[in-house]
């Protein structure tokens, strides 16, 4: 690791690397096509990170992909220039353009699950690119491969290379997946979300070493990345993206500073929400001693119990594996626990979901993380909202329709909307129609599992003030699963930190924010980035001081 | 009150344009579907037509002996007379309606058990999709045109046993199909959903899994069809399929296949008759599948 250079603004630009100059793209939907990106110009000097930041659909990755001269499937480029290096990748040959990528540009997508062959060792595909271009011979690529392992921090790595993409984790994986990208020492690397799909105390790991390996290589990148605050650590500019135009351009710490345009302020703003605390009264919901697991394998829960009282909002937290869903199930009935109760209203509820009567169903419902699966792309609204209007209060014709419009009001939409399909409206929209189904059925206790983690910003702030108000009219309570701690403060009153399927703590939000921590609790919080562009190499020197912190997180 | 009536009002007005806007949107699809579809579609329409006005468009009953046995084409009777002296073009429209609708019967039969069986055990899982999955395999193992030879042999040849013993074996292939393609729904969130929500099996079979599978269903159903129609006309052939005197392709192309040795191209024509609709029932389907799974994108 190269502890000389200093992160940001110190490192040194060279010439201009790649120019994009009035770039527009079409997509093609129906046999119409449509303008994705309207007359976008790009520049990035050697050795400079770019950050592209906008919501989804701001067409940050098609931009991305545009940078190495391609569009993908059902999409093309329809104007403008794209010269990198002198060469222009729009006019030149497929056989340059194939010659280009990999060796002088790499890209790094959003899931390397899916972006590895299942079927081969890790260094059979990292070196492929080099072996292919005829860039080193295979002994001395696997040698290089294992530096770059090495430098980019993964455990073992003269060994991981022999291992399959399912025996490493995800953090492990996006770091392999990075160094690929740096086997042929290419000029310029698109990383697309590459932290998006990892927990936070893994992505640290990987943002570090991802700014460590460019900066030694002096490599040009382009980072794109919904979150504000990654990109913050990450990028020298930033360029923020709206409806395939570009908003503003500054250097980092200018655009954190002092935004100029009112969409960047008001993505900057979203994270300023918060709730006043209330004192917890009578539970509603008490989980005691529950111990679950999926067939006879490891024990998903071990000995939870969590209280979650009356108009409340208990946020459950925790990375991807502790069991917050899994507790989710238990408590709906999915998996009926191996040991422990659920009391509900002060009586024990049945472990199966079978055997709980129509109106217990009913007190307890849930809200998902994909309002896209959540909701059957088949039903109108009309017909999501109103079957446990039907099912469970028994009303029909007029008074059903009422009732439609009542809850239509509630979630803030317009009558118009009951009759379109799912995929007649955008996320948001989907995910306020899952809540109007929630809230059909009149109940008590609403399980959110990670409500906001698939929508952009904006819309989160949307959703989450939407629940608060429904809480304050309604006083229902809510058990909120998720893992961004943005959200925890933005609405719990208690929360809850899971590790390994057990409790870490659990108390008022206040209590568990302030310190001092249990071991975990202080690696999840000080993994969270902040809006500061020197968090990361703070972190990573605080972490340096006192090892022991990271243990609880490192696999 | 009021305000329920006009939260009615309020709905009926958006509700109308979605579904003028969805009959558009058909006619769009249709008039860009290519000619083979176009076909296909017209050559179907016109064996409905000759199904359902059957006794209308034929010249004589489907039964009577209206002439001598083998008469020529032209005259009296544009297509001839059969072995016993019945008109070849009446028959050969009142086969539109028996080989047919048969056909469809037996089709819609197999899609009912096919279909219930295979949604039940992509739902429940554990040893009811076990039990009823090997069951398949048991029957999908034995030959199916042999099967059903000796099955008819065994309980006799009527119309009825023929449509359950046809739609009971070809029930199995849909069995398979809507298994495996429901088995991707299943796992859906809004099926979890309706479940927590208490829902009973058929309600979730019905409303929740079922309308999301529609297409590659309505795919099968078309090639399922020709199966069906091929099998029946193939039983007929052999003579243990529609019994006389009911006019039935398959029985007409046996009953005056002597004439083919004197070169006469009549029994050519029920022949004819189910290979086109085979064809056009395979041009539609290829389109229809060529659509759904293009708009799936």
């Amino acid at each position: 690791m190269n502890d000389n250079v200093k992160p940001g603004s110190t490192r040194t630009k060279g010439d201009l690397l790649l120019d994009i100059r009035n770039l527009e793209i079409e997509g093609e939907s129906d046999e119409v096509w449509r303008p994705i990106v309207k007359g976008v110009d790009l520049t990035l000097k050697r050795g400079e990170v770019l950050g592209l930041i906008g919501e989804s659909g701001a067409g940050k990755s098609t931009i991305g992909l545009a940078a190495m001269g391609y569009a993908r499937g059902g999409c093309r480029i329809s104007g403008g220039s794209v010269v990198f290096d002198g060469i222009d990748l729009l006019g030149a040959s497929d056989e340059i353009r194939r010659k280009m990528r990999g060796s002088r540009i790499a890209y790094v997508a959003q899931s390397a699950a899916a972006s590895f062959n299942p079927a081969h060792q890790l260094m059979p595909q990292t070196i492929e690119a080099e072996l292919r271009e005829g860039i080193r011979g295979h002994g001395d690529a696997v040698k290089d491969a294992v530096e770059l392992y090495r430098r980019l921090r993964l455990p073992n790595p003269g060994e991981i290379g022999f291992r399959y993409p399912h025996q490493v984790s995800g953090g492990q994986l996006q770091r392999a997946m990075t160094a690929m990208a740096m086997t042929c020492r290419p000029d310029l690397i698109i990383f697309d979300e590459p932290t998006t799909a990892l927990d936070v105390t893994t992505q640290v790991e990987v943002l570090a070493a991802i700014r460590d390996i460019v900066e030694q290589f002096h490599t040009a990148a382009i980072y794109i990345t919904h979150d504000l605050a990654v990109v913050a650590q990450m990028a020298d500019r930033i360029k923020v993206l709206r409806y395939g135009k570009s908003v503003e351009e500054a250097p980092t710490r200018e655009m954190l500073a002092s935004p100029r345009e009112d969409y960047t302020k008001s993505l900057w703003s979203v994270r300023k929400l918060g709730k006043q605390e209330q004192a917890a009264g009578e539970p509603i919901l008490q989980i005691k001693n529950v111990t679950a697991a999926y067939g006879n394998a490891v024990r998903v829960l071990n000995d939870v119990t969590v209280t979650v009282p009356r108009g409340r909002t208990v946020a459950v937290v925790g990375e991807s594996g502790s069991g917050k869903s899994t507790l989710a199930r238990v408590i709906t009935g999915l998996l009926p626990p191996i040991e422990g109760q659920i009391i509900f209203n002060g009586e024990a509820l049945p472990p199966a979901l079978k055997e709980r009567s129509q109106d217990t169903l009913r007190r307890i419902q849930m809200i998902y993380q994909m309002p896209d699966t959540a909701l059957n792309p088949r039903q109108t609204v009309y017909e999501a909202i109103g079957r446990p209007i039907e099912f469970y209060r028994g009303l029909t014709g007029a008074k059903k329709e009422a009732r439609i419009s009542e809850l239509m009001k509630l979630i803030e939409m317009d009558d118009s909307y009951v009759d379109r399909f799912p995929g007649e409206l955008s996320g948001g929209q989907k995910q306020r129609i899952c809540i109007a189904r929630a809230l059909a059925a009149e109940p008590e206790l609403i399980i959110c599992d990670e409500v906001t983690s698939a929508l952009d910003q904006i819309v989160q702030e949307g959703i989450l003030q939407l629940l608060m108000r429904l809480q304050r009219e309604l006083n229902v309570s809510y058990l909120f699963i998720t893992h961004d701690i943005a959200t925890v403060r933005a609405i719990s009153d208690e929360i809850v930190v899971m590790f390994q399927g057990r409790v870490v703590q659990q108390g008022p939000k206040t209590k568990v924010l302030s310190p001092p921590h249990p071991p975990y609790t202080e690696l999840l919080l000080s993994s969270v980035p902040e809006m500061d562009p020197d968090w990361l190499t703070n972190l990573l020197a605080r972490r340096k001081v006192q090892p022991e912190a990271m243990k609880a997180g490192d696999r | 009150m009021t305000e329920s009536a006009q939260t009615g009002q309020a709905m009926a007005a958006p509700a109308q344009i979605t579904r003028r806007g969805r009959l558009s949107r058909a006619w769009r699809v249709l008039r860009k579907a290519p000619p083979t579809a176009w076909f296909g579609m017209i050559v179907i329409a016109i064996y409905l037509f000759a199904a359902i006005f059957a006794p209308l468009l034929a010249p004589y009953p489907e039964t009577e002996l209206v002439g001598g046995a083998f008469e020529p084409w032209g005259g009296a009777y544009i297509l001839g007379t059969d072995q016993l002296g019945r008109d070849m073009l009446s028959r050969l429209i009142y086969g539109a309606r028996n080989s047919v609708g048969i056909a469809v019967l037996t089709t819609v039969l197999s899609f009912v058990i096919g279909s219930a069986l295979g949604l039940t055990a992509a739902i429940i899982r554990g040893w009811v999709d076990q039990v009823l999955s090997r069951a398949v395999d048991v029957l999908m193992s034995i030959p199916q045109l042999i099967f059903a030879l000796v099955l008819l042999s065994i309980m006799g040849s009527s119309i009825i046993n023929l449509v359950i013993i046809i739609a009971v074996l070809d029930s199995t292939r849909v069995f398979r199909l809507s298994r495996s393609v429901a088995q991707g729904v299943v796992v859906m969130d809004y099926v979890e959903a309706a479940r927590l929500r208490g829902e009973r099996l058929p309600w979730i079979m019905r409303r929740e899994i079922l309308p999301n599978i529609m297409a590659p269903l309505v795919a099968e159903f078309g090639l399922r069809f020709c199966f069906v129609f091929l099998t029946i006309s193939a039983l007929s052939f052999l003579g243990l399929g529609i019994q006389p005197p009911t006019a039935d392709w398959g029985s007409m192309v046996r009953d005056n296949a002597a004439l083919i040795s004197y070169g006469d191209v009549t029994p050519l024509l029920p022949a004819g008759a189910i290979a086109l609709l085979t064809v056009a029932m395979n041009f539609v389907v290829d389109w229809f599948l060529h659509k759904t799974s293009g708009l799936r994108e």
